[in-house]
């Protein structure tokens, strides 16, 4: 992600992010320092107010957005969901390819036992009820990489229904406080991904790619109770993370795991909703959330000016932060649904149903899948708050920065410091110091362990907690921290310290 | 003695063991009448190479003692609508003209696997659209029976005959180049495919057993579809056991194809001989009685009810209600799953592709122009316009509902405690080619279906019998039907019947002799190969 996700007040300042050392409550007040924005990509439009006209006149009403969205996620399963073909994000093109993907004919679907146990897993995780009996649709229309012309999909009876998603969105003076929100999911369905299509516009020719044909998707629907991008994106996030702790999706949208097509519309509370549009493929939290406020303001502006919003498909220019219409040539789609006649209904049991003697092999137990359901982000963060006595907002931020909880899991372990003071730490200094140089936590040069005999140290009076800033400050390339450091360890000891062996330590501390 | 080439399966299979004959002796046998019959027009591709190398291979195993059973080395042919791996695979089509799938479809595998020698791919209507043979690119299908000695000579003695040459028949369809190539005895079986009839209809319009088993029973992968939910690989041979003989070495779950069923059947299709039919219960469809019916089938029909009933059976008149609406509903139904089914004819992965370039769209149509025939074109139109969102309840839904309504019509008769249906396979028998084409495809095959493409709608199994030679010299045949998954069941009546009628051999003796006097001189015969 190459802009920046949290502000950083100038040079040698400190990161505050939020005040977690100390008592006090933070949950009313405002914390010192900057802002603060648990869903990192939404940080662009938290702070506009939205929704008004530029210079809004007097008498005016406001604008109500409804936004809708659909979700698809790559399943991670280790074959497509009807063929043997094997999935692999950058392998040579066409060379994850089976007779079915490439639609021969007589070619037939077989379903994967694999991308059917993560939908119901999916489907148990965001609360819905899981069809017994769900079925497959043809969904048709010609595109170069659809090889068969229609893709398999559960279009009349999906496998998963009337679901539920909690997640948080950030409210308050500075936007601080994580307010709890809930969209409803209306369906998962399983359906294949189409291949890609390379346009070579200069031999004016298309090339295809049919490595993702084929792959299985959940397509989550959610219903259009969100009314911005920034709970939108937190929505997304929060199903991201879910996803992810399920292992039913990498999710990862920079590798086209999680795509978001989303509907939008704009009216009047209390009139009629207004006629929407799409905007398709979105494939960053961030854009999605710009994408959605700018073609919002857009629809808003239009109707304002006397113009007319069409029911259209638009996408969504990431560089110049504009949505535009893709101009369907066919016009309105009729994608002649019909049901998948090779593939009959897909019968899933629970314990009450489950036939006596049935071969585990080929029945799936819904039950059974319920059992070994993971614990879910917002358990975790309930777990986090209760455990270790820290606000709900940072919970957010530990699961929200990829690998940033099991490196606080990890500094508690190797610990004697406070759990509120690793929070401060791991969340202030460690994430601050990432920030600012631009790393993923996968790649710190801080190893758990070191922070975790920092902070002993720091624990034991050994070091002050300036001479443990400056460790971190040593990290960001200060060659002459270190003897600042050597002479705050000699200060804090009353020199009574062996300078060499500080040095060690620091050398150590900082390796 | 008949000869080698005119033996059934069964019988052929006996004298491979007795080492009577060779499978490369067979096998070049029936080359050289493949060769000697190609007027007939029943092969596309001829698979002249790979039949030798199999007839070697099986000549290795019955030296060594090592037979893989009934088929090792015995000659077959495939609808050219099955995959098959490395050989040519068109449907009759321009679309699929040099099509050489990398796999071969489940049933031809299991021929394989059994030591068949593949003599080649045989001729149908574009995508098995139609029921004459007529209508691939091709060109039709003669039925043998055109040239044989019962039919010449009942001509004869008509004075209105016109010129001979001109007035050939067809074979019926759209498996026909299948029941020629049986027929012809350039093999001993043929696997056909059946959507509404197809192979039924040939086999009786060519004087063989045609034989459709259950929906389920037998795998459809790498069958190219026609309709997937009625589509199932057919089975012809001269007589009934030969049936049971393939369809035992063809039936059972194919994990590449999820409509398959798992229950156990009893394999191997060893069909008992029925002593006596006195516990059985036939049923007769009053529904089947149409005006259209020729006076000669309905007459064959009501004899055969009396022969079952002379023998003690129990012959009850069962009503099919919806019989009269299957029709249209399978017109819905066949078309919506054909627009669906051909939309990944598109010229860009395989088969043809036009030279217009401008664009993808356009790309698209030319090629679909260029290489569908009318029949295939007009039914992807209806097809789509069923499927339309405005037209999907209106059309699909309700076809839906009839077609569990003739489900249910059979569901009930079967109910009732008969066994087996007894009913015509065709309106008449088979009719001169220029006759056929005063009406188009659509009218005919609504026509020629009707008594077969209920079952289909059904799931059920059904077998064609040859019964008996018209007053014209051609064979008639005549369909039971039974309970699904009941196919053994099936077979056994059909067989029991099959005796009692004792259906007599087609005449073929002109090309037969012509070609016994080749083969009896090997050098001549491997030089006649080599051409």
């Amino acid at each position: 992600m190459a802009a920046p996700m949290l502000r950083w007040v100038g040079r040698g300042r400190r990161w505050t992010f939020a005040r977690v050392d100390g008592g006090s409550c933070h949950r009313r007040g405002a914390p010192t320092g900057s802002t603060s924005n648990r869903i990192r990509e939404q940080s662009s439009v938290a702070q506009q107010p939205l929704y008004t006209t530029q210079k809004p006149r007097k008498g005016e009403h406001k604008w109500a957005a409804v936004v809708g969205l659909e979700i698809h996620a790559q399943i991670s399963s280790n074959s497509k969901l009807f063929s043997g073909s094997q999935v692999r994000f950058s392998a040579p093109p066409n060379s994850l390819v089976s007779f079915f993907d490439a639609s021969l004919p007589g070619t037939l679907p077989v379903l994967n036992r694999r991308c059917v146990e993560a939908a119901v897993m999916t489907g148990l995780a965001l609360n819905c009820h899981i069809n017994k009996k769900s079925l497959f649709d043809r969904k048709h229309y010609f595109y170069a990489d659809l090889p068969a012309g229609y893709q398999i999909t559960q279009q009349r009876l999906p496998i998963a229904v009337n679901g539920s998603l909690t997640y948080g969105v950030c409210a308050g003076k500075k936007q601080s406080q994580v307010i709890p929100k809930t969209v409803r999911i209306k369906q998962i369905q399983l359906e294949q991904d189409s291949g890609k299509s390379l346009h070579d516009d200069l031999r004016s020719q298309t090339l295809i790619d049919l490595n993702r044909a084929g792959v299985g998707l959940l397509e989550v629907v959610l219903e259009p109770d969100l009314s911005c991008g920034e709970e939108a994106a937190a929505a997304v996030r929060e199903l991201q993370l879910i996803l992810q702790a399920l292992g039913t999706s990498q999710a990862n949208m920079a590798e086209g795991q999680l795509r978001v097509d989303a509907n939008i519309s704009v009216h009047h509370p209390g009139e009629p909703l207004g006629v929407r549009t799409e905007v398709k493929n979105l494939n960053s939290i961030r854009f999605l959330a710009k994408a959605i406020d700018y073609e919002i303001q857009r629809q808003i502006d239009e109707l304002e000016n006397g113009g007319e919003i069409l029911n259209e498909t638009r996408s969504f220019h990431h560089q110049l932060g504009y949505t535009m219409s893709m101009r369907d040539k066919e016009g309105k789609q009729d994608y002649r649904f019909m049901p998948e006649p090779n593939l009959p209904p897909l019968v899933l049991y629970d314990a009450t149903s489950l036939p006596a003697g049935a071969d585990p092999q080929q029945v799936i137990n819904i039950d059974q899948i319920r059992e070994t359901l993971p614990e879910l982000p917002s358990v975790t963060r309930e777990r986090l708050v209760q455990q270790y006595g820290m606000l709900l907002e940072h919970s957010f931020t530990l699961l929200n920065e990829v690998g940033l909880l099991e490196f606080f899991q990890n500094v508690i372990k190797e610990t004697r410091a406070e759990p509120k003071k690793v929070t401060s730490w791991v969340l202030n200094t460690f994430l601050g110091y990432l920030k600012q140089q631009n790393l993923a936590v996968s790649e710190s040069p801080v190893t758990p362990s070191a922070l975790a005999e920092l902070l002993d140290l720091l624990d034991s009076r050994a070091i002050s907690s300036a001479a443990a800033k400056q460790v971190m400050d040593l990290k960001e390339g200060n060659p002459r921290a270190i003897n600042k450091l050597i002479g705050l360890v000699r200060k804090a000891t009353q020199s009574r310290a062996d300078p060499a062996m500080i040095k060690e330590i620091l050398e150590k501390l900082s390796s | 003695m008949r000869t080698m080439l005119g033996r059934t399966l069964r019988e052929v299979s006996a004298a491979l063991k007795q080492g009577q004959i060779t499978p490369t002796e067979l096998c070049q046998k029936c080359l050289s009448l493949i060769k000697k019959t190609k007027f007939l027009n029943a092969y596309i591709t001829v698979s002249e190479e790979v039949a030798l190398k199999q007839a070697e291979e099986s000549e290795k195993r019955y030296k060594n003692g090592q037979s893989l059973g009934d088929l090792d080395g015995i000659p077959v042919a495939v609808k050219d609508n099955f995959s098959t791996s490395g050989i040519e695979t068109t449907c009759a089509s321009n679309m699929l003209k040099g099509y050489i799938p990398p796999y071969n479809a489940t049933v031809v595998q299991k021929l394989l696997d059994q030591g068949a020698l593949l003599m080649g791919k045989t001729n149908l209507d574009e995508f098995a659209m139609g029921s004459g043979s007529t209508d691939g690119v091709f060109g039709p299908v003669k039925n043998p029976w055109s040239y044989s000695k019962q039919y010449r000579e009942k001509r004869k003695q008509n004075p209105h005959s016109k010129n001979e040459d001109s007035d050939w028949l067809i074979t019926g369809g759209s498996s026909g180049g299948s029941a020629a190539a049986v027929s012809a005895f350039t093999c001993y079986a043929a696997l056909g495919s059946d959507t509404g009839g197809s192979t039924r209809n040939p086999a009786a319009h060519c004087g063989l057993v045609g034989f459709k088993p259950s929906y389920g029973l037998v795998s459809r992968h790498g069958l190219i579809p026609l309709v997937n939910s009625m589509d199932v690989p057919g089975i012809l041979t001269r007589c009934v056991d030969d049936a049971a003989i393939v369809l035992g070495a063809l039936a059972g779950p194919d994990p590449k194809d999820s409509t398959t069923v798992h229950d156990p059947i009893n394999k191997p299709f060893m069909l008992p001989s029925l002593a006596d039919v006195s516990k059985l219960c036939i049923g007769i469809p009053k529904e089947y009685l149409v005006p259209e019916l020729s006076s000669e089938v309905q007459s064959l029909w009501s004899k055969a009810a009396d022969l079952f009933e002379s023998e003690g059976a129990k012959v009850l008149e069962v009503s099919l209600p919806h019989t009269s609406y299957s029709i249209v509903c399978y017109h819905v139904l066949c078309t919506s799953e054909v627009a669906s089914n051909m939309a990944r004819f598109d010229g860009l992965q395989y088969g043809h592709r036009c030279d217009i370039d401008v664009s993808t769209e356009a790309m698209y149509a030319a090629t679909r122009r260029e290489g569908f025939n009318d029949v295939v074109r007009g039914r992807i139109l209806s097809g789509n316009f069923f499927l339309l969102k405005e037209n999907y309840e209106n059309y699909f839904v309700k076809a839906q509902k009839v077609r569990r309504l003739i489900a249910n019509d059979f569901v009930n008769a079967f109910n009732s405690g008969v066994d087996v249906l007894l009913t015509p396979t065709t309106l008449s028998e088979a009719v001169p080619y220029l006759e056929f084409i005063k009406e188009d495809n659509r009218t005919r095959s609504a026509q020629d279906d009707i008594f077969t493409q209920a079952v289909n709608m059904a799931g059920l199994p059904a077998v064609s019998i040859p019964v008996a030679l018209s007053n014209q010299g051609l064979p008639i045949g005549l369909q039971f039907i039974g309970r699904a998954f009941c196919d053994q069941q099936l077979l056994t009546v059909a067989k029991w019947f099959e005796k009692q009628v004792q259906f007599p051999v087609i005449q073929l003796q002109e090309l037969m002799d012509d070609c016994s006097a080749v083969l009896e001189n090997e050098k001549l015969a491997s030089v006649s190969l080599k051409q």
